[in-house]
């Protein structure tokens, strides 16, 4: 899991509470430093994915297995 | 029946009187308005009941297959518009109506039917609030079930597009009306949770008539949604459409187009908030380091930071004074023996012996013993008088008490 590449609303739903922490001051000072910078680090992840997104179109047909098949469709 | 002398059987009669009623053309394709009671299916599968009104009443029948083709389930009480031809039973003398169709009298049937699979739904918890789930706030994948021809489609992948282009879309092509319709769409919902194809399903159609919608009013659609361990919002014709769907969905969208919206957030919006939390980061660290800075700074400037030895330098100090007080108090004990003891000294010095010679006394002594009377005195003794300042041999020659 700690692996796993975070989804845009994980790295959102992240980035809230790094910010509501940091805004309640409890952190110590070197906490607060590795949190802004996990934070300043998702919030320009987020924003590139943003920029970055192109919306993907497939249609599903059953295949001979009767697994999905993905076929690309142009908008 | 104008000859008064002719005499006829019942059947005669009967079969007269039947002759007479089929061959009206009025009473071979009639619409009748009445109220059903008295229903009753026969095992045959023939349904017989009674239409009345305030007035009177007709006997009716329902044969097997028109039965069959109903909608809803008349019932006793109920308000109906029965089609179909008037004739004669010529078993007991009685005339029927012969129903080919039946319809709710004031609403169409279809919404009786959708009255009562509702009902029926509803009371087996299918519609129920605790049932439903989550839709998922920015999903990866959006299933849409439709029909991959109607404007509906691309009304819903453009708005997708548009909103939020993180999301991957899935279309699975259906047909939404026509008598396949319900199991197709039943069966790609099923298909769509067995290969976990999206994280949320938009099902449904653009508008039409009501039977056009009528496969989101059937019991097996709306099994299927309510089976579906995915999300399904229910999206089927125009805002005012409402059909089984919608309420078995774990949210009613009341157009397709409304269901693309509400399936995924919109960008600016999400790219505000993102903007705003990249601000508010900033802004408390920047206001958390100032603090901290100014905290560090008033340590900095304390005296102890500025002279570290200043403690050190302190008791030093305080060190000398005490050593100079200790001093002083030790000069103050010795003065003060040095005073007793020349007081001492002096109180002795007035009290010598010595001193009361010096004035001019002497002291008498015989071998060393002080003489005080002239009695202890004899002619001739050798006595010794001392001065102040030394001591005279004297014999005595005479003696004078």
């Amino acid at each position: 899991m700690a692996a796993k590449k975070k989804t845009f609303e994980e790295s959102m739903l992240r980035l809230e509470e790094i910010v509501a922490r940091l805004e309640k001051g409890e952190a110590t000072l070197e906490e607060s430093m590795k949190l802004f910078e996990e934070g300043t680090k998702l919030s320009a992840a987020c924003a590139a994915q943003l920029d970055a997104a192109e919306q993907k179109v497939w249609k599903l047909t059953k295949g001979p297995d009767g697994a999905p098949v993905a076929q690309r469709m142009e908008e | 029946m104008s000859t008064a002398q002719n005499i006829y059987t019942v059947s005669q009669v009967n079969n007269y009187v039947k002759r007479l009623l089929d061959g009206d053309e009025a009473l071979s394709r009639i619409y009748v308005r009445g109220e059903i009671s008295n229903y009753k299916r026969y095992p045959s599968g023939h349904h017989y009941f009674t239409l009345k009104d305030e007035q009177g009443a007709i006997r009716s029948v329902l044969f097997r297959g028109s039965a069959a083709r109903l909608r809803f389930q008349p019932d006793n009480g109920m308000k109906v518009i029965a089609f179909g031809r008037v004739t004669l039973f010529p078993r007991d003398g009685s005339y029927q109506l012969y129903v080919d169709a039946l319809t709710p009298d004031g609403v169409g049937e279809l919404t009786i039917a959708f009255e009562q699979l509702k009902a029926r739904l509803e009371a087996e918890g299918l519609f129920d609030p605790a049932h439903k789930k989550p839709i998922p706030r920015m999903p990866g994948t959006v299933g849409i079930i439709t029909s991959s021809a109607g404007a509906a489609v691309h009304d819903m992948m453009r708005i997708l597009g548009e909103r939020w282009p993180l999301t991957q879309v899935k279309l699975l092509g259906v047909r939404v009306q026509g008598p396949e319709a319900p199991d197709e769409i039943a069966g790609a919902i099923a298909y769509a949770n067995r290969w976990q194809v999206a994280d949320v399903l938009i099902v449904g159609r653009g508008g039409g008539s009501l039977e056009d919608l009528w496969a989101f009013n059937d019991e097996r659609v709306a099994r299927a949604i309510y089976a579906s361990a995915l999300p399904v919002i229910s999206a089927v014709g125009h805002e005012p459409d409402v059909t089984i769907s919608d309420f078995v969905a774990d949210l009613r969208a009341a157009t397709p187009s409304n269901a693309a919206e509400l399936a995924v957030p919109d960008r600016l919006e999400v790219s505000a908030a993102l903007t705003s939390l990249r601000e508010r980061l900033l802004r408390t660290q920047t206001l958390r380091l100032r603090r901290e800075r100014d905290r560090l700074e008033r340590c900095r400037s304390a005296r102890s930071l500025r002279d570290p030895m200043a403690p050190v330098n302190d008791a030093r100090l305080a060190l000398d004074y005490s050593v100079r007080r200790l001093a002083a108090a030790q000069e103050r004990s010795l003065h003060a023996q040095r005073e007793r003891l020349s007081a001492l000294t002096a109180a002795l010095d007035a009290m010598s012996p010595l001193k009361v010679l010096a004035r001019g006394y002497t002291v008498t002594e015989r071998d060393g013993a002080l003489l005080s009377s002239v009695k202890q005195v004899e002619l001739l003794d050798q006595l010794q008088v001392r001065f102040y300042d030394g001591t005279v041999q004297c014999t005595v020659n005479q003696i004078k008490e």
